[in-house]
């Protein structure tokens, strides 16, 4: 299936990426290109498949509940870009 | 021949009778590695000082008859995917390029209660995207072979780095056939263990339901005694399997006993370099003449493993990147600029009348997810990040991702089907020798085509080695794979080993420009 511009444009949103201009041109090709691949899935008999999410299956593992000491607020900050002490700093969610 | 050409397992024997200390060993690997990782660039920081240190403390507390772990004072070199709250890790990408853990991954934890020497972080593509390690934000890597030549990825540079004797041993990633496509590219051994063998905590994730860690060796011997050392139950990882490891190391030598090898039709089709046919059809039949019965088998839904993978592997990719974002660790992308951006668009919206328009363009912490993003991700992560989303997106999510899954279960089913009647399958690694750097770089869907032998296992779960089996004229190494049931790294292993007992390819080793 031929992706448009537009789609990789939607894609690009949802993602939180942001494509220049040529970036786009070739994202829309190459992605065109791989979805066309990836197309041959359709002729597979899938008919009462259960999907397989995982390579071992999963089980409800439990643990008991402990409290143990977590990360410490400083080396949870300590990679953060921008910081006060306290918490992660970010550009204005609300207004500008 | 030089310390650093010989095995872990005979390293291990020299240090344990005091014939070597691990300083000389670790000094050898880090002169060889100056003297000629320029030219391959295996590495992406080497911890000379932190190495010795540790070689030098293994070394007394051997000399004072301390209990030592199973790797003491042996070098391993770690792919810069698994967290190391010592070292810078980066994944090989601009986003974490300063990014140091605050906690170490539990296979660099039990690296180290093993007592293995860390020499360095060893290149990547970026996020273990690709299979050239060309996708490094950093630089590529080059096979020890032909440097014109790509080592394979995505764990290019620990395969390079053991191919070049620049550590014994190498720790990898594989998520589609990253440890064994470098393995078989570089002339080395390289096992991916059955999924959740090996715990993924503070492993950087790209497809959580795929991605293992595995050895890289020079000897099936060596791959197991790191295997070993790594692998195991871990509380901290819920997909880790709780079920003792067994004793590889122990049980290597000892020969399968009728053994039964299954060939898969396909994997000998269209497409296969003919030296690598020739190679792995004569590896085949050293395994006829010591006892094995060969048969075919069927793995019907194989052909469908790349389209799989390729669905699955960047949708968990596209949720799993999601955490870069700019806020939380790694890089942010400039905001005044971002931000400046922002506020011109909209006005742009509004001077055109459109001031409806201006109220879609994005906020501007969208804006600063989005320019950070757009900044730390190479293409190829951008790529797969917007594969991902897309086959996830509404309207797409049942015909792409629910029918990948779908299939995926069938490629399970069909290796379940084969090893009722074969104990292992056997057929090449890579469908070619190593590709030229930058041959594929502009081709993302025929790069995703070098995993055609090797997607299948992750998509199943199941173990796979990859070990030498030949030389094209050329002078490049040929990999041949094996895959086992799940659980069953010891076939695989004692498999392997009788192979490499009765061949010398594990010993062919790369001559280094202006090595002695």
């Amino acid at each position: 299936m031929a992706l448009t511009r537009a789609d990789v444009e939607k894609v690009a949103l949802l993602a939180r990426l942001r494509l220049t201009e040529p970036e786009l041109g070739t994202m829309t090709e190459q992605l065109t290109q791989i979805v066309g691949y990836v197309d041959q899935l359709a002729e597979v008999d899938t008919e009462g498949v259960e999907p397989m999410a995982h390579a071992v299956e999963v089980t409800n593992v439990f643990a008991d509940d402990v409290v143990a000491p977590s990360l410490p607020r400083e080396a949870a900050l300590a990679n953060a870009p921008r910081q006060n002490g306290r918490g992660y700093l970010v550009p204005p969610v609300l207004g500008e | 021949m030089s310390i650093v050409d010989r095995p872990a397992s005979e390293l291990r024997k020299s240090l344990a009778s005091g014939e070597l200390t691990s300083v000389e060993l670790t000094q050898a690997c880090l002169d060889r590695i100056v003297a000629h990782d320029q030219s391959i660039g295996a590495f992406l920081r080497v911890d000379g000082e932190r190495a010795l240190e540790q070689a030098k403390s293994v070394d007394k507390r051997r000399a004072a008859g301390e209990k030592l772990g199973p790797l003491a004072g042996i070098p391993v070199a770690v792919k810069d995917v698994l967290c190391d709250s010592q070292a810078i890790t980066t994944c090989a990408s601009r986003m974490l390029a300063e990014f140091r853990p605050p906690y170490d991954s539990t296979v660099v934890a039990r690296l180290k209660q093993a007592d293995a020497v860390l020499l360095g972080r060893t290149n990547m593509d970026e996020f273990a995207m690709g299979g050239s390690t060309e996708n490094s934000a950093f630089q590529p890597t080059r096979n020890p072979w032909d440097t014109t030549r790509t080592p394979g990825g995505s764990s290019g540079g620990s395969a390079a780095a053991v191919a070049a004797r620049f550590a014994p041993l190498a720790i990898g990633t594989d998520t589609g056939g990253s440890i064994r496509q470098p393995a078989g590219l570089c002339g080395i051994v390289g096992m991916k263990p059955t999924y959740g063998r090996v715990s993924r905590y503070g492993l950087v994730a790209f497809a959580s339901s795929l991605d293992q860690v595995g050895p890289f060796a020079t000897t099936t011997e060596d791959a197991a005694l790191l295997l070993e050392a790594v692998a195991g139950h871990d509380p901290r990882d819920s997909t880790s399997i709780n079920r003792p490891t067994p004793a590889y190391t122990e049980s290597i030598n000892k020969p399968l006993a009728g053994l039964k090898l299954g060939i898969v039709p396909e994997h000998f089709g269209a497409g296969l370099d003919p030296e690598v046919s020739t190679a792995v059809k004569s590896a085949i039949e050293v395994y006829k003449s010591l006892g094995a019965e060969v048969k075919e088998v069927a793995l019907p839904h194989g052909k469908y493993g790349v389209a799989a993978y390729y669905v699955i592997a960047p949708s968990e990719a596209s949720s799993n990147l999601a955490r870069y974002d700019g806020v939380h660790y790694g890089f942010r992308a400039d905001q005044s600029s971002a931000l400046a951006d922002l506020a011109a668009e909209r006005q742009a919206f509004v001077a055109a009348g459109n001031a409806a328009a201006a109220d879609n363009v994005d906020s501007p912490l969208v804006r600063m997810y989005r320019s950070t993003r757009e900044a730390g991700f190479g293409p190829e992560v951008k790529r797969r990040i917007m594969l991902g989303a897309y086959a996830l997106s509404a309207g797409y999510y049942d015909a792409y991702y629910l029918k990948a899954l779908k299939v995926r279960r069938l490629i399970r089913r069909d290796f379940d089907e084969a090893f009722k009647q074969v104990d292992l399958i056997v057929g090449p690694v890579t469908a070619g020798p190593a590709f030229k750097l930058g041959e594929m770089v502009d081709d993302p869907l025929a790069m995703y085509l070098v995993d055609l032998y090797t997607v299948s296992a992750n998509l199943a779960g199941i173990p796979a080695i990859s070990l030498p089996c030949g030389m094209t004229k050329a002078g490049l190494p040929i990999g041949l794979q094996l895959q086992g049931p799940p659980l069953e790294e010891d076939r695989l292993l004692r498999g392997a080993r009788m192979f490499e007992a009765a061949t010398d390819w594990h010993t062919k080793q790369p001559t280094l420009a202006g090595a002695k």
